[in-house]
């Protein structure tokens, strides 16, 4: 009952300190530009949020090299990246932080905090936390062989955890992208500021990081859900500010379109959900920080369940209420409705959130 | 400050010197005077300026000793909007008078603002107080009067100066129900009962003393009290499943023949839908707890009643059959309103009021729009016009 649902002086502080690296160097302007070039990511932005901003491996415990704060922490500077849809490569390193977190392996993260090694987990985006693990990826006389689809921010990592199973069960291990038998295949993203792809392994040299992956992964997927709920938070908060901005300034009819009442109605219906999304997202974030496993995956599955529909709406409204001004390629809504409506697949969508809440509280379909 | 073990140790205190199974009212009676009715008032007032936060706390204590309450439920304006706007706009006197017999629940309080031709356009209203002596006599009608017909005490909101532009001819009283000038008529609703009322104020003599705030200042505090009104309904105190989705997930739980594909999906979303909102409400309270009231409480207010509409309805169409009938349409006088005691009807007739009550939705997100937002305001043509010119 003691659930903490509003920011600390910390986090509002941790969040002045990236907004402020964000403004000077995340131009929403800059990101449209960087979408089509041979750099998407920007990985010099990532080093100064990791090195100097600690975003990285903010919420690994201190005794495994990292920030020791909590996942509250990390999902401030989520609200702040998906505010900014800043393109680096912070979605697979919470997957791969979390996992490391929780196979208790201190292995790369000093590297990782200092932003200067990029790592991802090689589970495909839209695994739910709570789905079945059954890796496609088999482990034959000390090397990986198989392939994983829609692994996050592929193209920039230099080592992935692989869950993998031998004869030994499924454990999960590291491989160095470098190395021969790694093979990685870029797909064009409907989100173009966040990029995946297709990890092939053939024979791969890898090592051991924990010897049973099911609980490492699990965990890994439950904190990245709960994070992302932060992140479309933030996506939903922009859309709606810029929006409200915009039909401030926008004449038709000889009045400010923000004076009419049916676009009134609905940013103020918009403004509620927002509200709602970050109460909802704040217990998740709240949940994941505590001790309790089971409060952590309903409010998780009911953060996904909440935030992944609303950030969808925020971005759309965005659009519809912008005109043939946010039909264009050079206004940014598309990047944020591209973000959204990715990021409600990834994890699960809204209905497998919504059927694991039924699991969790008892509410059995027919 | 005071915080959460004080306040154990405070009523444990109290209880080892009063019987929580003795005479109800004298309890009540001296838990005021302890200290411990409404903690965040003041010392002296019920209180001790403790953070509102930690009303649960001792709530939960008096409820584990089996100690009686004060009965909210019965008295909500009373608590939840006459109360505030007293201690905020009364003198010290009229404090020490009203308080008391408030949150002890010995005298429920309703609210005269609403008229036939003033709704949502409270500040359009035509009641008239006209200065007498010592006395102001009013002349009007209001409606839709939430248990007037329980209520010793009104707040109400009159026109003192009709030459004055609407919001500044307004000055707000306490209003003796019990005066015979005072006339309540049952007005039957849609679920067949008597809960709100029109009111006749046939040239009621109200002194001057039972004025709250200046001549002409009735507008702001009217404000004050509809601010409180939102906390109120949006500060709930309630845990997961507690209202009409709770009833609904219990029938779920209870009758695997209601179950079908479809409505397990609208069941499911229905009740993330109701968690998401009761966080929201904690948020909201947590917040003020801190001092810094966001305006989440239209918030939670408009998701508040959509919700419990759809809920209702949707209750209906599970149970088929049963879902046909009404327990009981004779007309009654109800001591509260209680949705998750009575049956699925009643429910679904009932919510239809809370997009309506307390600010219509409509209203609720032209607050939100200009006043968070930021977006302009609605055209106004009867802002500085006197009252008396207006067209009605
Ligand atoms: C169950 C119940 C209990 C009540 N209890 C009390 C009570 O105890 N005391 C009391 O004083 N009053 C009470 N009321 C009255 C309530 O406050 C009013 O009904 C409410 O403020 C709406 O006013 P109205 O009914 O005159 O509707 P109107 O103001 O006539 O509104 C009709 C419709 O027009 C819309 N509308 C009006 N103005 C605007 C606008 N500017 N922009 C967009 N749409 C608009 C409204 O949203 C509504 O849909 C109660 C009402 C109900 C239903």
């Amino acid at each position: 009952m003691s659930t903490d649902l509003l920011y600390t002086e910390v986090e509002e502080d941790l969040r002045s300190a990236v907004r402020r690296v964000l403004r000077d160097r995340c131009e929403v302007s800059s990101v449209l530009a960087r979408c089509e070039s041979d750099e998407p990511y920007d990985l010099a932005l990532w080093r100064t949020l990791a090195g100097e901003l600690g975003v990285a491996a903010l919420a690994v415990p201190e005794e495994l090299g990292g920030g020791g704060a909590g996942v509250r922490e990390l999902a401030v500077v989520a609200e702040e990246l998906g505010r900014a849809v800043a393109p680096v490569p912070f979605l697979g390193t919470v997957l791969a932080t979390a996992a490391l977190t929780a196979a208790g392996s201190a292995d790369p993260i000093a590297e990782i905090g200092a932003g200067t090694l990029v790592t991802t987990l090689a589970v495909g985006l839209t695994t739910a936390p709570s789905a079945p693990i059954s890796p496609a990826v088999r482990v034959e006389g000390g090397t990986l062989t198989g392939t994983v689809t829609a692994v996050v921010d592929l193209e920039v990592a230099d080592r992935v955890l692989v869950p993998a199973t031998g004869p030994d069960g499924t454990g999960l291990y590291i491989v160095d992208t470098a190395d021969s038998g790694v093979g990685r295949t870029p797909v064009t993203p409907l989100d173009l500021t966040r990029r995946f792809g297709t990890l092939d392994l053939t024979g791969a040299q890898a090592r051991l990081v924990a010897a049973d992956a099911t609980p490492v992964l699990r965990r890994a997927l439950l904190t990245a859900a709960g994070v992302l709920a932060a992140e479309q938070v933030g996506l939903a908060q922009h859309s709606l500010d810029s929006t409200v901005e915009y039909v401030q300034t926008r004449y038709q009819f000889g009045r400010r379109i923000g004076s009419f009442q049916a676009v009134k109605h609905r940013l103020a219906d918009l403004w509620s959900g927002v509200s709602t999304a970050r109460a909802t997202s704040r217990n998740a974030a709240d949940a994941l920080t505590g001790g309790d496993a089971g409060e952590a995956e309903l409010a998780v599955a009911l953060g996904q369940a909440y935030c992944s529909d609303l950030a969808v709406l925020a971005a759309e409204e965005s659009l519809q209420l912008h005109g043939g001004i946010g039909m264009t390629w050079e206004h940014p809504i598309h990047l944020y409705l591209g973000r959204a409506k990715s990021a409600q697949l990834t994890f699960g969508t809204p209905e497998r959130h919504r059927a694991r809440i039924a699991e969790l509280v008892d509410l059995p379909g027919v | 400050m005071t915080d959460a073990a004080e306040l154990r140790a405070a009523v444990r205190d109290f209880l080892a010197e009063h019987d929580p199974g003795g005479d109800r009212l004298e309890f009540l009676r001296a838990r005021f005077d302890a200290g411990l009715a409404w903690v965040n008032y003041p010392a002296g007032l019920g209180g001790r300026d403790a953070p509102r936060e930690l009303q649960t706390v001792v709530d939960a204590e008096f409820a584990a000793a089996g100690a009686p309450d004060n009965a909210p439920s019965r008295n909500g304006i009373g608590l939840g909007m006459a109360a505030p706007t007293i201690l905020r706009f009364g003198t010290d006197e009229q404090r020490a008078r009203y308080l008391r017999p408030l949150w002890t629940g010995e005298e429920i309080w309703c609210q005269l603002f609403s008229e036939p031709g003033a709704g949502s356009d409270l500040a359009a209203l035509a009641t008239r107080a006209v200065r007498d002596g010592d006395d102001w006599v009013v002349e009007g009608q209001k409606v839709w009067t939430s248990f007037a017909h329980k209520a010793k005490w009104a707040i109400l909101v009159a026109r003192s100066d009709p030459d004055a532009p609407k919001h500044k001819g307004l000055s707000y009283f306490v209003c003796d129900m019990t005066d015979p000038n005072v006339e309540v008529r049952p007005l039957r609703q849609i679920t067949g009962e008597a809960e709100f009322n029109e009111v006749f104020l046939n040239g009621v003599r109200i002194p001057d003393s039972q004025r709250l705030g200046e001549i002409g200042q009735g507008w702001q505090v009217a404000m004050g009290t509809l601010m409180n009104e939102r906390v109120a309904i949006g500060g709930g105190n309630t845990g997961r499943e507690s209202g009409m989705i709770g009833v609904v997930a219990r029938e779920w739980r209870d009758d695997p023949e209601v179950r079908t594909p479809g409505a397990h999906d609208r069941l499911l979303r229905l009740w993330v839908e109701a968690e998401a909102t009761r966080l929201t409400g904690q948020r909201l309270r947590q917040q003020l707890a801190v001092g810094t009231p966001g305006p989440e409480g239209s918030a939670v207010k408009l998701a508040f009643s959509r919700l419990n509409q759809e809920i209702s309805g949707f209750e209906l169409e599970l149970l088929g059959e049963q879902g046909l009938s009404y327990e009981d349409w004779t007309q009654r006088r109800p001591e509260t309103v209680d949705f998750t005691g009575r049956d699925p009807g009643y429910r679904y007739l009932r919510a239809k009021g809370n997009s309506i009550e307390g600010g219509t939705s409509e209203v609720l997100r032209n607050v939100i729009a200009e006043r968070v937002l930021g977006l302009p305001p609605e055209i106004r043509t009867d802002k500085d016009v006197p009252w008396k010119e207006l067209p009605r």
